[in-house]
């Protein structure tokens, strides 16, 4: 193995994914704690503040050349022919390849291959990948990609996923039906759409790895993913190599959110180091990044809500429309949660729901935090508010009398179980979401402070208002998320401790391929050995394909799942240190940890057991509006959510706290905007997340209804809040202002438009 | 990060002086100071500097001096300084500096760099027309100085000429009370949407406008400015009379629909704005009670 580049950096480029070395280890809380529902320092923590920590984008070989990716302009084209001799006269280049040079399978996918490796002769969205240089600097390698002549021929994007329903190209259609809302007499009907943009994940590290070639005509990857068991799948098929010679190992992540589940730079920095012999590093800037990987689905949503005079929700029907862009990606499943979620945590007995995912010559759209379960519930919570007003209830009456207590069917006919069945109220089955919307009347909505600075107001430091056209609203927001990977999915962890004496200390290593992806997953695996082993010192090996597959550090799922194979793992190994003796030798265990199987959803009624584990979040936001120039300023954010068990506070809030901001994000600001397939926003400059002025400092009340099937009784937690901070934001921005606002984020223009002060 | 192939020439002078006489000889390199505007643009491929002139070793470029009744501001003061050293007597210029990127743009961003780059969304300039500030601009051919509203001809296009180097911006201290507005979509760190500058000269009874990201340059607001005030009997400021100002503004910008806003928005936000402004200096002149 070659050796780092840059002796004196912080931590050796081979090994880039023990951090737990460049901060010391994680076996370091004083003796008998730091186990479970503690907080132990993140093992990543002290070189993530210093700036020592081993991001994938810090990676560094010896003799390493830079790779770089040459991108269609267009968003749908032909091509007539590639010319790549200017490319390669440069001087410092050292591969140049095309669709021609892919030594194995052309296509790749999640679900489904249809995503070319490199354009095929025809490029269907902007910023589809056509070729590929090495050179021995970045910036040559950029130049180069310049000097590659591409003869397109331009066609007409589809871009309006209406119309591509009308042409039949759409990658899922899953209806829901249940009871016949058409023979319904209601008292109330609201009837809206909805339209909800583009968000992306916003990563702050940029895609990035690297790739070294082996001496057996095999390659080791570098890089930053959220599961390396589906890369390792995708990757060795189109690199026409058997698994066992390709070698992955997670690299320093700085967020994923979904944006690392697809792949991105793997296939080509792998193709260029097998083309050069050299290892390979590519990275893409921030440009690159907003169109290199998937987005959130947009949305356009159709619901009508009918209630009867008690306050029962009747029916709801609703057609959604999810524009799934140029490739597959992970729309067929994200069509699933729109559709059996689509209703959210309420009783009704009637329901037609339409969910479809377009596909379009728009930007790939795929995995992000809440993964069809955002769209969905801003509709639903819009529309609960909206019959709310108009059968004169409050919204948090109308969402108490119809709540999913235990036993309640979804409109999948899913039973809502494993809330905690010792409880009742009044005789009825216990209602966790009505438990927690009651809780809100412990925490009053702040009052409006004297004497506020220019930053407490809506337009921060810009000194728009000292109070001028300033007023406050309420709202709140119920979200519904699945936990884990639905719909049949053969969805399990693999985690492998071993225990030996290390210097006279009883240690514990435990190894998985989980991708710690900023949530604190490092820690927890050393949380659950120190309690389940009852050692202090735990050490964590790579996340890597030596290990079995973990899943993905996605749908909420790693705490369950990977948490619930290193359980299974110690488990084993205490079994065995029963009539052992750790003096003769390390004691080791591997274990795979499956959930409950779930069902597929019926493809003609949607119905199906097809979710595993079901968690909930309620915010109740605060906002001031300047109604006359349309800006929001979110001042507070309560959350009530139910993780199940509180395995580990810090990291818990962290979660809430980071879903939320998200979620303010795609309320008021954050969108991929879009024209005629082109992005025109790829900078953070002009796509913005929130900052530390828009994202007010959280209250939170953590509930713990345990689930007798999960690992501790634990609940995903990492989702939820995205779901339900959005609704209840855009709820309070109609509180202050009185008017429907149905789309979101929601732009100073909307809240002005109908002032109609415009000379 | 491995080295480009061949880097373009970094000239690092050590004063005014010999900046300029390496610029005459080299004009073909941009000058950089904070470099939050140029290596951002470096950075997106937008732009590859054949050579570059590094001004930060320039201690003259790097100081503001009062020049009785005005403030001489180096070009490569950072925002930073100017919050905190010039809030007082160029509140206006302070209060625009503020809304600057982030603080660790404001530590390394200058008004001079604002200028060359002459953005419409520069947060530098509305306050900068607002009170008839004059650019002072350096070559081995002598100095001269352009005001202002002279200085820029489009979008990041300015009357700089190859040679030229931007030294100091003069700023009229404040005569009354100022103000300085930029609407965003992010309560911090966010290029405006429209942004509005507005001086009250207490001493020459006159008021002074400059608009921001409202138009292909900044742009001043002369209909605006000549608006009849009551300055015998101040209480007789009434809302139409700070409406028909924030009228006189809109009509004077020539907005554009774009990622960050409409044009029409744009016009009704400055109309808003404007009519705030304009209260609030009035009011901060005379007192609370006129103003309602």
């Amino acid at each position: 193995m070659p050796e780092p580049a840059n002796p004196t950096g912080p931590a050796p480029a081979m090994t880039p994914t023990p951090p737990t070395r460049a901060a010391g280890g994680v076996g370091t809380p004083p003796l008998g704690t730091g186990g479970v529902g503690s907080s132990p320092a993140r093992p990543d923590a002290e070189a993530k503040v210093n700036g020592a920590f081993d991001y994938a984008s810090d990676l560094s070989f010896p003799g390493m050349l830079w790779g770089h990716t040459l991108r269609s302009p267009h968003p749908r084209a032909r091509i007539r022919s590639i010319d790549t001799t200017a490319a390669q006269a440069i001087p410092g280049v050292e591969a140049v390849l095309t669709a021609a040079d892919v030594p194995g399978k052309l296509h790749y996918g999640l679900i489904e291959d249809d995503q070319p490796v490199l354009s095929l002769g025809e490029v269907n969205y902007q910023g589809e990948p056509v070729a590929i240089v090495a050179a021995g600097s970045l910036d040559v390698a950029r130049r180069a990609a310049e000097l590659i002549e591409v003869d397109y021929e331009l066609l007409e994007p589809r871009c309006d996923p209406e119309d591509a329903l009308e042409a039949g190209s759409f990658f899922r259609y899953q209806p829901v039906r249940l009871g016949d809302p058409d023979a319904q007499v209601p008292a109330a009907v609201v009837a809206r759409e909805y339209v909800v943009g583009m968000q992306d994940q916003a990563p702050l590290g940029p895609e990035s790895g690297a790739a070294v070639p082996t001496a057996d005509g095999g390659v080791e990857l570098y890089v930053a993913t959220q599961w390396v068991h589906s890369d390792l799948e995708q990757i060795a098929p189109c690199l026409g190599l058997e698994p066992d010679r390709i070698h992955i190992a997670i690299a320093g992540i700085g967020g994923a959110f979904g944006a690392r589940e697809d792949l991105s730079v793997q296939v080509h920095m792998a193709m260029l180091a097998l083309a050069t012999g050299r290892p390979v590093k590519m990275m893409y800037d921030r440009a690159e990044s907003f169109v290199g990987h998937v987005h959130r689905h947009p949305a356009r949503m159709r619901y009508e809500h009918a209630a009867d005079a008690d306050g029962k929700l009747l029916y709801v029907k609703a057609r959604i429309v999810l524009d799934g862009g140029a490739y597959a990606s992970t729309t067929e499943a994200v069509v699933g949660n729109a559709a059996s979620l689509a209703v959210g945590p309420y009783e009704v007995e009637h329901v037609s729901v339409d969910a479809w995912g377009a596909r379009t010559n728009n930007p790939p759209c795929g995995a992000m935090r809440g993964f069809g379960g955002v769209q969905t519930c801003f509709a639903y919570e819009s529309q609960m508010d909206a019959l709310a007003e108009a059968l004169g209830l409050s919204p948090v009456e109308f969402r108490r009398r119809n709540a999913v207590a235990q036993g309640s069917k979804l409109i999948t006919g899913q039973i809502v179980d494993a809330y905690d069945p010792e409880r009742a109220d009044d005789g009825r089955p216990f209602s966790p979401l009505a438990d927690m919307l009651g809780r809100f009347k412990e925490i009053p909505v702040p009052a409006v402070p004297a004497g506020r600075d220019i930053v407490d107001l809506p337009g921060g430091t810009g000194n728009t208002t000292h109070g001028e056209g300033v007023r406050r609203g309420v709202g709140y927001g119920v979200g519904l998320k699945n936990v884990c990977y639905s719909e049949g999915f053969d969805d399990y962890s693999t985690a492998s401790v071993r225990v030996e004496r290390v210097d006279g200390q009883t240690v514990a290593f435990v190894h998985t391929a989980a991708a710690e992806v900023g949530q604190g997953h490092w820690s927890l695996q050393a949380q659950i050995a120190r309690t389940e082993l009852g050692v202090d010192r735990v050490e964590l090996l790579p996340n890597d394909t030596k290990a079995g597959s973990a899943g993905s550090s996605s749908a909420s799922r790693q705490s369950y799942m990977t948490g619930g194979a290193v359980k299974a793992a110690c488990e084993a190994v205490r079994e065995l240190l029963r009539d052992r003796d750790l003096a003769d030798g390390p004691v080791e265990a591997t274990r795979v940890f499956r959930h409950r199987e779930t069902k597929p959803m019926d493809p003609v009624t949607g119905q199906g057991e097809s979710h595993v584990q079901l968690a909930l979040c309620v915010h109740r936001a605060t906002v001031d509006v300047d109604i006359e120039l349309g800006l929001v300023k979110v001042v507070d954010l309560t959350c009530v959510q139910d993780v199940g068990k509180i395995m580990n506070p810090a990291a818990l809030e962290g979660q809430i706290h980071g879903g939320t901001a998200q979620g303010l994000g795609l309320a008021v600001m954050e969108e991929m905007i879009t024209e005629q397939g082109r992005v025109r926003n790829a900078s953070f400059t002009d796509y913005l997340i929130p900052t530390i002025l828009d994202m007010p400092p959280m209250r939170l009340r953590i509930v713990e209804n345990a689930d007798p099937e999960a690992p501790y009784g634990l609940r995903g937690a990492g989702e939820p809040p995205t779901l339900s901070s959005t609704p209840a934001i855009v709820a309070a921005i109609r509180d202050a202002t009185g008017l429907a606002l149905t789309q979101i984020p929601v732009r100073p223009e909307h809240l002005t438009a109908h002032l109609g002060r415009q000379p | 990060m491995t080295a480009p192939a061949a880097a373009p020439p970094f000239h690092r002078p050590g004063d005014l002086g010999e900046a300029l006489r390496l610029l005459a000889a080299h004009p073909e390199a941009v000058p950089v100071a904070g470099g939050t505007d140029l290596m951002v643009a470096v950075n997106y491929r937008l732009t590859r500097p054949a050579a570059m002139l590094d001004l930060t070793r320039i201690g003259e470029l790097r100081a503001w001096s009062d020049a009785g009744d005005a403030i001489r501001i180096g070009s490569g003061v950072p925002y930073t300084r100017i919050v905190a050293e010039l809030a007082t007597v160029l509140p206006g210029l302070a209060a625009a500096a503020r809304t600057v990127g982030s603080p660790q743009i404001r530590n390394r961003g200058t008004l001079g760099g604002n200028l060359a780059t002459a953005s419409p969304a520069g947060d530098g300039h509305p306050p900068l027309l607002a009170t008839g500030a004059d650019i002072e601009i350096a070559s081995t051919r002598g100095t001269r100085t352009v005001p202002v509203a002279a200085f820029f001809t489009g979008p990041k296009r300015s009357v700089l000429q190859p040679g030229e180097l931007i030294t100091s911006v003069i700023v009229p201290k404040a005569a009354g009370p100022q103000q300085f507005l930029k609407v965003g979509t992010r309560n911090a760190m966010v290029i405006a949407v429209c942004s509005l500058a507005v001086a009250l000269d207490l001493e020459t009874r006159r008021l002074g406008t400059g608009i921001g990201s409202a138009g292909p340059t900044p742009l001043t607001a002369p209909e605006a400015d000549l608006i009849e005030l009551p300055w015998t009997r101040p209480g007789l400021f009434n809302d139409a009379l700070a409406e028909e100002f924030g009228r006189r503004v809109a009509a004077a910008a020539r907005p554009i629909d774009d990622v960050r806003g409409t044009a029409a928005y744009r016009r009704h936000a400055l109309a808003v704005c404007a009519a705030r402004a304009l209260r609030r200096v009035w009011t901060a002149a005379h007192g609370t009670e006129s103003t309602r």
